[in-house]
């Protein structure tokens, strides 16, 4: 997600910030290439005119061009705009004072509703509350099976009836239950509707009032193309949403849907889909996304991610090591262990400052393995200090490892760029942009 | 109503937007600068891809001296985008039966939903169809196919959840050659292109039902969800590296969505869109053909 966007604007910044002096043609060719990667990762057409626009009015500026690096200036605007354009921070799910909290969700076919439903679910459970699944899609064959099932897995009850034909007379009875119960959230996971479909909409509107949801949760798809716009649009005017979850982030959809249906809509994206596990599922945090767009990685989430994995202490002592100088290969190696530990590792890759844009690491379990062998066959000394590596070590480290001297090459220049990318980090919370 | 008019009915919004901007676009104008960039916006909207996008203006382009003419720049656009598209090449059942169809293709995209009208088209042919339940990994999958497998009348071959896909098309292979039927339909479970590991899975599925009936499968049928935006581009690449895939089945074509990508497709790979959908119901998919597609876009 993401990282082919951040590449071509990390192509379009190098040659901007390479630059003395910039003229005004320079900054609109650079421009012309924003906002051909912006349409390009499916940005709608109209949300790219409106950005690029106001990129040119900040960036052509007297200011700009006649400051002592210009370069940097439009790749600060650029940033800047981009991180207005995301929000700036976490939206968390409203609850209700009085429980139940409904959450209501809806969306197109094959969005993601239901498996979206049982993740929330799954969330809230493990926050100690009471969650409850109601099984309010009463059109897709199979829909009310496929929700109790994955309710069972989770252990959370789903309230659901083969009979009903109304599903919002199922919504309304379904919160008397929950209050009968004690449930404390409960989960709507609606049918998917096309936004033009008048009738279906007008039946949402029926649930929408019966129900009451504090929150109305529009589920999307991130591979949607430039109907994204129109399909939030339709949802928001039909009936009002509160937040977007935004499915199926860990393909490698270019995200240009999450960036138009933000900015369209207002409405802060609240979640994303990672993986078809019941677990893979997280808080949005848009200054975060930000920083993976432009390149930054994404600390804030790694070490998170780090404290499922680490203990406590453990966690700090990697934060220390993060942000310290004394990174060695050794640290290394017990990093990607524990990264392997962490989960899929396409998804913890990007989050890693300088991993995003090294074109050798191929996500793939093996390549850990390689460079596990070669860190292996290193001697201690050579892991503490990289400078001994000379060309007759790195044959006999390619010989010993089973691998190939250029093999060797790659893990030195991957632990270098990461070990400069923690030296920026280091120096200022976070790199003002990154290394070239 | 006939399929024709269905299909105008589903494509009524898409037209509406395409077309009516398109026609103030070209009213009483020449094709200067201004119409070129209208008219990227409008095919950039469509998800049509900027690549695509630009082949297409670089051509209205050329043919400027001879547009200004004839003054029909809308015919020029629709002969263009039509010969995008190529000829249509439509699904057809051939050779020794049964005729395997593999559907494939990300979650969400409606695979299920396409072979159960497909299941439907072939029956209510007067073939035997067999469908097999090889999503063994959604919650439910094999309830829904089971249902879709009902309401078209086609046998149903399926395992326990949760057990090894391959297994299933083998089997379901198997059963069609010793029952003698026409038609077997492979469901798969959704998938990103993006996994390795589904991907292999999905190798090995292709590589037993080879096993099963040497030839086959024949046709590797790759469903693509028309509001996808450039990553569909993508999904058929992926795919297409890791199995072969011989037609596209454009789902969702009902919505607001234009199904521009279908040019991008055809154009990068070559691969034929063979069907479409353009509703929910039993009988709402239809053969995919460019010059109608073109047509029905274009006309008011």
């Amino acid at each position: 997600m993401f990282e082919a966007l951040s590449e071509k604007l990390e192509a379009v910044f190098k040659r901007l910030k390479g630059r003395g002096l910039l003229k005004e043609q320079d900054v609109e060719a650079a421009l012309k290439e924003v906002r051909l990667a912006l349409l390009e990762a499916d940005v709608n057409f109209k949300v790219v005119k409106d950005f690029v626009q106001r990129l040119k009015e900040r960036a052509v500026g007297k200011e700009v061009l006649e400051s002592l690096t210009p370069g940097q200036q439009v790749v600060k605007i650029v940033n800047e705009e981009l991180r207005s354009l995301l929000g700036d921070s976490v939206s968390k799910i409203h609850l209700s004072p009085n429980p139940p909290t409904v959450i209501m969700m809806v969306g197109l076919h094959g969005s993601g509703k239901t498996t979206t439903s049982a993740k929330l679910a799954q969330i809230f459970k493990k926050e100690g509350r009471r969650p409850m699944l109601v099984a309010a899609d009463l059109q897709r064959p199979a829909a009310i099976d496929q929700l109790v099932t994955l309710g069972a897995q989770i252990g959370v009850p789903v309230f659901h009836s083969k009979e009903s034909k109304d599903p919002a007379y199922l919504c309304e009875e379904s919160i008397k239950e929950s209050k009968r119960q004690g449930r404390d959230i409960l989960i709507l996971d609606t049918a998917g509707r096309l936004h033009i479909d008048e009738a279906l909409m007008a039946e949402l509107k029926r649930i929408k009032e019966k129900a009451a949801p504090k929150e109305t949760l529009f589920v999307a798809d991130a591979m949607t193309g430039q109907d994204a716009v129109n399909i939030a649009k339709g949802f928001n005017e039909g009936i009002g949403i509160d937040g977007v979850v935004f499915t199926k982030m860990d393909g490698d959809a270019r995200g240009g849907a999450a960036l138009s249906v933000r900015a369209i809509t207002g409405k802060p994206i609240k979640f994303i889909g990672t993986g078809e596990k019941i677990d893979m599922i997280e808080p949005f945090h848009p200054e975060r996304v930000a920083s993976r767009i432009l390149g930054m990685g994404d600390v804030m989430s790694l070490i998170e991610k780090a404290q499922g994995a680490y203990d406590r202490k453990e966690a700090e002592r990697l934060q220390e090591k993060l942000l310290g100088e004394s990174f060695t290969f050794d640290d290394l190696k017990e990093q990607l262990k524990k990264v392997r530990s962490m989960g899929p590792i396409e998804n913890i890759l990007g989050m890693i400052p300088g991993m995003g844009k090294l074109k050798g690491v191929k996500v793939d379990e093996r390549e850990f393995v390689k460079i596990e062998a070669v860190i292996n066959s290193m001697t201690p000394a050579e892991r503490k200090n990289y400078n001994l590596i000379n060309g007759s070590r790195r044959k006999r480290i390619a010989s010993g490892s089973g691998t190939t001297v250029t093999d060797v090459n790659r893990v030195l220049k991957q632990y270098l760029e990461m070990k400069k990318m923690l030296k920026m980090l280091k120096k200022g919370k976070m790199p003002r942009f990154m290394p070239f | 109503m006939g399929v024709f008019d269905r299909l105008k009915q589903g494509l009524q919004k898409t037209r509406k937007g395409f077309v009516e901007r398109l026609e103030s676009v070209f009213k009483g104008r020449t094709i200067d600068e201004e119409t070129l960039e209208e008219l990227e916006e409008i095919l950039i909207s469509s998800d049509v891809g900027v690549k695509a996008t630009g082949e297409i203006l670089g051509y209205l382009r050329e043919k400027e001296a001879e547009i200004r003419k004839t003054g029909s720049a809308r015919e020029f656009l629709k002969a263009e985008m039509t010969a995008l598209l190529g000829v249509s090449e439509r699904l057809v059942v051939y050779g020794n039966k049964p005729f395997v169809i593999l559907a494939v293709g990300v979650n969400g995209v409606g695979k299920t939903t396409t072979i159960g009208k497909l299941a439907s088209r072939f029956t209510s042919e007067g073939m035997s169809v067999v469908i097999a339940a090889s999503d063994t990994f959604r919650a439910a999958a094999i309830e829904q196919l089971q249902i879709w497998a009902n309401r078209s009348g086609a046998q149903f071959v399926k395992h326990q959840s949760g057990s090894d896909p391959a297994a299933v098309a083998f089997d379901a292979v198997e059963a069609a050659v010793h029952r003698g039927a026409d038609v077997v339909i492979i469901d798969t479970a959704g998938r990103l292109h993006t996994k390795s590991h589904l991907m292999e899975e999905l190798k090995k599925v292709r590589r037993v039902i080879n096993k099963a009936m040497p030839g086959a499968p024949h046709e590797v049928l790759l469903v693509v969800d028309a509001t996808t935006g450039q990553n569909a581009l993508r999904q058929a690449m992926m795919f297409d590296a890791a199995i072969g895939i011989t037609g596209i089945a454009l789902a969702k074509l009902d919505g607001t969505a234009k199904g521009g990508i279908v040019f991008a497709i055809k154009k990068e790979l070559g691969i034929p869109v063979r069907l479409i959908g353009i509703g929910e119901g039993i009988e709402d998919l239809r053969d995919f053909d460019p010059k109608e597609f073109v047509e029905a876009l274009f006309s008011s």
